[in-house]
């Protein structure tokens, strides 16, 4: 799913769209930066008494040359962050079905090489905050005067490696809780909104997660320093060869932790680094899905590979897959000339290529889920209960890229409803066929002139014949440009002709449709009868991971009803012309009178 | 499933019909004679010269009666229960722990602050100090919001649609959108289900229903049902076929948000796919995607919350009002937002066309409809205008002159955009001026305008709390009414669709047979 493109204009759009939008997140976290070092140094020199000398101190350390070379530092820092965002993120949540599996991708070498460098980061980070805040903490090492001989030596700051190794504890549970949460799972938003008034919306849930998690580390970090502190503190006064100072109190020790000044550094400092990594993945997030406009249909031969249904059969770079199913879903929603682009026929030929391929695509993500689901049911079937759990566990990965798919043929359906008036084709009402929609497409049917001839054409159908699309529309298309030997309404007719392809385009994959999605629907029912499929997951209340994968399942479960009741709505009582099984006709007729 | 159509008032097909409306249902006693049971109700109609108060059932849908005897208030909170009982004294940790679950924050210091003898005294003194700056910084804000200083029972009081809510044996109401059975929300918490053509009313409760303040069934679903609480957002889903007449509480979802409750208003996208919901203290209104339990706050400062929505019909717009002289309108692509500044008070109710395109709108105590219309590609009106000014008028009735005007209260549109209802305050100390529905026949092409149509009132000493019309009733339009005695009545408006029909004449009758009452200035039709 990353840059493993074979094809080069796939590589091409891959390049144009995503790695362009990882760039321009990271630039923006770099712009973010002096923002947000600027608040720590305010909060890390914070003095309640003396106000001005307060302000006046920060002022002259953020011109000063040592903050200006943490910023370079910290570029760097967001810089290899936003590498790793790019290179991790997923749009299939791993779900480890043990703490076997857990621990197995937890020592996994691409996740030691990303716990090794976060921890350097981490370090990294807290060298530029212990330096920014100054004091006690800003070296290594420090004079002190030994207390029996007198005289004077480098001594090591404890209070400086401590902040050090708390940078690196952060940098490891940090890693750790990416895999654990799936923090690099980035899911698509049930709304739309413009990128500003999403970054400011997420802003104050960015910075009330880094201050909780920073909290957590701090406490446990503390406590993993009470327990462990001494071997590196030993290991580096060795190496180094630095004293011990043996007048200050030692901070693994009850009395040195209690230090309230040591602690509240501590936390910000800590709800600093969270803040810059978490304001990174979410500047990440909100560019890689934000909506991106393909063209249905493509002018010239070298970009048709960037049109929608072609983009929508890529295999190999996943994100652009799921951000042509997001512009399926937009355009199906609000925009009514590239749903005409989509009905529309090529023009030597008089194929409807575009809805074609974009059928097919849909239909077979949502026939492969099936199979998937119904494998699993086999497999809980045959092995007893003992594996239901881990399978169950398997599935909803593959679930989360076929719900976006879902959602997307519920649209099509939806898009299609003003376009294809179900009386024109079916025998029965051809009267309520004219909607705002419909009308610079559709005959004038009121009309003295146009009606008979549609009514009469329509009548010549056997009305149980419901591929009537099929058959007929490429006749009638290949003799709507020649003159029609026939009645006054010669003009509507081919006008007719025209828009009854438009409505055949839809119409003939409809049967399709409808018992692919009864299939599954069938499959998803079974699949809550397994045990624990119908528990809901425990909500947790703050994380930056994203937990909506945990309730994939209802979600399609619900997306799935919701379509077949807007199709069954919109056709009513015309589906019963439609060519499918009675099993499915069954289920339909359960919809159709609200009773599902 | 509904008897063939009375006419009580037919727009199309014969235009003898509409000489006079009296004359409408006489002719059509002598006609339908077997409509025996329906005209003798319809005997009781009040007829006001040429507009005309329909009282009628259609007679399967179930019509239900709830008084406050009957049902029995919800516990009162432990702390007004309080002094019944023994006083005994727990352990401060105890009490502290109790306040905190009950009343927060605010309680433990009260807490704290109230046995100063027990703990430190720098503890006393401190939690005094806290809550005393809280107390002065919640006082500033509440001046800034005067709704903030309410109690969370007064504020779904004042801010729901059924008007005098925590009178009223009955708290809310929906139709189901595509069948024919409604819920009822009491007094008693609990919510009922009514279908027609079945003598099965499943009741809903559950621990956490408390002051349901608003209604709505999932559109495109037969079972989902969504229920604004006092502390939560319940999702029901009430299977239709069971005949369980207690559903257990495992079928209900609970949706909650830090800081975002009591919930005032609730409101499904047309496809069904989103929930929005909406308190007064919370600025941000939630979007919730029901299924995966999640929610995005779209958060705009000003306003001090949010106190009603409305989906337009076409799911382009949704309608968000505030408690302060504004309210907003987003489109629903992008989600942002038009304000829209008020000169007087905020927004009371509002209702938008079928098509979407025209929204009308009633502020608080003003006696005026507004109308602000939309459009894709001229981006719609810059200003609402005034379409309907609806001051004291009074009229000719049975029982002597009757006023009828006032503040309006709520609106409905019925779904094929003909008839308007609108709720019209009276005067409770007046002894001719009670509350009534006066209803319009609208149209909005070429150009909008209201038409008088006739009043809707109620028993005597029954007055409407809510009203709401049947969203696929097939004969005309169907309003649905709530009264103050606890009674919920069908009130049909049979009619053919002027549109299918395409004649112009009917439309002329009618105004001819009203324009001697238009002069009167109850309706002066302003033309947008």
């Amino acid at each position: 799913m990353k840059c493993g493109c074979a094809r080069p204009d796939s590589h091409l759009i891959y390049f144009q769209v995503v790695i362009w939008r990882a760039v321009a997140s990271i630039a923006w976290s770099v712009l973010l930066l002096p923002v947000t070092t600027a608040v720590f140094v305010l909060l890390s020199r914070f003095s309640l008494f003396h106000p001005i000398q307060w302000i006046s101190d920060c002022t002259s350390l953020l011109a000063a040359s040592s903050t200006i070379f943490s910023l370079v530092v910290l570029c760097g820092v967001v810089l290899i962050t936003g590498f790793f965002n790019l290179e991790f993120y997923t749009l299939v949540p791993s779900i480890p079905c043990s703490r076997m599996a857990l621990l197995g991708t937890v020592l996994h070498p691409r996740q030691c090489v990303h716990s090794l460098v976060y921890c350097t980061m981490g370090m990294l980070v807290m060298w530029c905050a212990s330096v920014t805040i100054g004091g006690r903490y800003s070296t290594l090492g420090t004079t002190c005067r030994q207390s029996e001989s007198g005289e004077v030596v480098t001594c090591l700051n404890e209070y400086h490696l401590f902040i050090l190794l708390a940078g690196a504890f952060m940098g490891y549970s940090h890693s750790f809780l990416g895999v654990v949460q799936n923090m690099y799972y980035v899911s698509f938003q049930p709304i739309q909104q413009y990128k500003y008034p999403r970054f400011k919306g997420c802003l104050p849930m960015v910075v009330k997660c880094s201050v909780i998690q920073a909290l957590y580390s701090a406490r446990n970090f503390a406590a993993f320093y009470f327990f462990f502190g001494y071997a590196p503190k030993t290991w580096i006064s060795s190496t180094l060869n630095l004293q011990i100072d043996s007048s200050l109190q030692p901070l693994d020790s009850l009395t040195g932790l209690l230090d309230l000044s040591l602690l509240y550094h501590l936390s910000i400092s800590g709800t600093f680094l969270y803040l810059t990594w978490y304001l990174t993945v979410l500047l990440f997030r909100i560019y890689v899905t934000e909506a991106y406009s393909f063209p249905v249909q493509s002018t010239f031969t070298e970009d048709a590979e960037q049109s929608l249904p072609k983009v929508l059969a890529e295999k190999n770079t996943l994100v652009m897959k799921f951000l042509a199913l997001q512009d399926l879903a937009l355009l199906s929603q609000h925009s009514l000339s590239r749903r005409l682009e989509v009905f529309s026929l090529s023009q030597p030929g008089g194929h409807a290529h575009n809805w074609n391929a974009i059928s097919r695509e849909c239909l077979s993500l949502l026939s492969e889920l099936t199979q998937r689901l119904v494998a699993h049911q086999d497999a809980v079937a045959s092995n007893g209960r003992v594996k239901s759990q881990s399978a169950s566990n398997f599935i909803f990965p593959v679930l989360s890229v076929v719900v976006s798919g879902t959602e997307d043929i519920a649209e099509t359906p939806r898009l299609s409803v003003p376009l294809r008036t179900p009386g024109s084709v079916f025998k029965s009402s051809v009267g309520g066929a004219n909607s705002a929609l419909t009308a610079p497409f559709t005959p004038d049917v009121d009309s003295p002139f146009s009606s008979p001839a549609i009514r009469r054409l329509v009548g010549q159908q056997d009305p149980q014949s419901p591929c009537f699309g099929t058959v007929q529309s490429p006749h009638i298309m290949r003799r709507g440009p020649k003159p029609w030997s026939a009645s006054t309404g010669l003009s509507h007719l081919v006008a007719a002709s025209f828009s009854e392809d438009q409505f055949g385009v839809v119409q003939t994959t409809l049967p399709n449709i409808l018992s692919c999605l009864v299939v599954l629907l069938e499959a998803v029912d079974r699949h809550f009868k397994l045990p624990h499929a119908s528990s809901k997951p425990v909500r947790t209340i703050c994380s930056m991971g994203d937990s909506t994968y945990k309730t994939l399942r209802f979600l399609l479960r619900a997306v799935l009803k919701t379509t077949i009741y807007k199709i069954t709505t919109t056709f009513g009582e015309h589906l019963n012309a439609v060519n499918i099984s009675t099993e499915h006709r069954k289920r339909l007729q359960q919809f159709l009178e609200f009773k599902d | 499933m509904f008897p063939s159509p009375v006419h009580i008032y037919t727009d199309g097909s014969d235009a003898e019909d509409h000489v006079s409306s009296a004359f409408v249902i006489r002719h059509q006693k002598k006609r339908n004679i077997h409509h025996q049971t329906q005209l003798s109700l319809a005997a009781n109609a009040i007829i006001l010269a040429g507009v005309v108060c329909v009282w009628l059932q259609p007679c399967d849908l179930p019509s239900p009666q709830f008084t406050r005897d009957t049902l029995k208030g919800h516990s009162r909170p432990e702390s007004s229960s309080r002094s019944a009982f023994l006083d005994q004294r727990d352990t401060l940790w105890m009490r502290s722990a109790g306040a905190w679950r009950d009343a927060g924050l605010y309680g433990l210091l009260d807490e704290i602050t109230n046995s100063a003898e027990e703990v430190p005294r720098f503890l006393a003194v401190g939690s005094a100090c806290v809550l005393a700056l809280l107390r002065w910084a919640s006082s500033f804000h509440g001046s800034l919001f005067p709704h903030l200083t309410l109690s969370s029972d007064e504020m779904v009081a004042e801010f729901s649609q059924m008007l005098d809510w925590s009178d009223s044996a009955l708290r809310s109401f929906a139709w189901h959108p595509h069948t024919d059975k409604f819920a009822v929300a009491l007094l008693d918490d609990s919510i009922r289900i009514y279908k027609s053509n079945s003598s099965a009313t499943p009741t809903l409760k559950h621990r956490c229903q408390r002051s349901v303040c608003a209604l709505q069934w999932k559109p495109l679903c037969g079972s989902a049902l969504a229920v604004a609480c006092q502390s939560c957002l319940l999702i029901w889903h009430v299977d239709p076929t069971s005949l369980s007449t207690r559903p257990s509480s495992g079928c209900a979802q609970v949706l909650s948000h830090p800081g975002h409750s009591p919930i005032t208003s609730i409101a499904w996208s047309p496809t069904g796919s989103l929930l929005v919901s909406a308190s007064p203290v919370d600025t941000g209104m939630m979007v919730w995607d029901v299924a995966a339990e999640s929610a995005v706050p779209l958060q705009r400062v000003g306003g001090g919350g949010v106190t009603y929505l409305s989906w337009s019909p076409d799911g382009s717009r949704l309608l968000a009002a505030t408690p302060s002289a504004l309210f907003r309108v987003w489109e629903t692509r992008m989600w942002t937002c038009e304000r829209w500044p008020c000169l007087k008070g905020s927004c009371q109710s509002a209702c938008w066309s079928p098509d979407g395109g025209c929204l009308l709108l009633s502020m608080q105590g003003e006696r005026v409809i507004y109308a602000l219309t939309f459009s894709d590609l001229t981006g719609g009106s810059k200003a609402a205008s005034v379409v309907a000014d609806l001051s004291e008028t009074s009229f000719p009735g049975p029982d002597g002159d009757l006023t009828v005007g006032g503040e309006v209260c709520s609106l409905s549109w019925d779904p094929r955009g003909e008839r308007l209802a609108v709720l019209l305050k009276g005067d409770s100390q007046a002894v001719n001026h009670p509350s009534v529905i006066a209803v319009f026949k609208t149209r909005s092409s070429p150009v909008f305008e209201l038409l008088p149509c006739g009043f809707v009132m109620g028993e005597a000493g029954a007055e409407p709390r809510f009203m709401q019309f049947h969203p696929h009733f097939q004969h005309g339009a169907l309003l649905t009414v709530c009264w103050s005695d606890g009674r919920i009545s069908h009130v049909p408006f049979y009619f053919s669709s002027a549109g299918l029909l395409g004649g112009d004449s009917p439309q002329q009758a009618l105004a001819s047979n009203t324009a001697d009452h238009s002069s009167n200035k109850l309706y002066t039709e302003q033309i947008s």
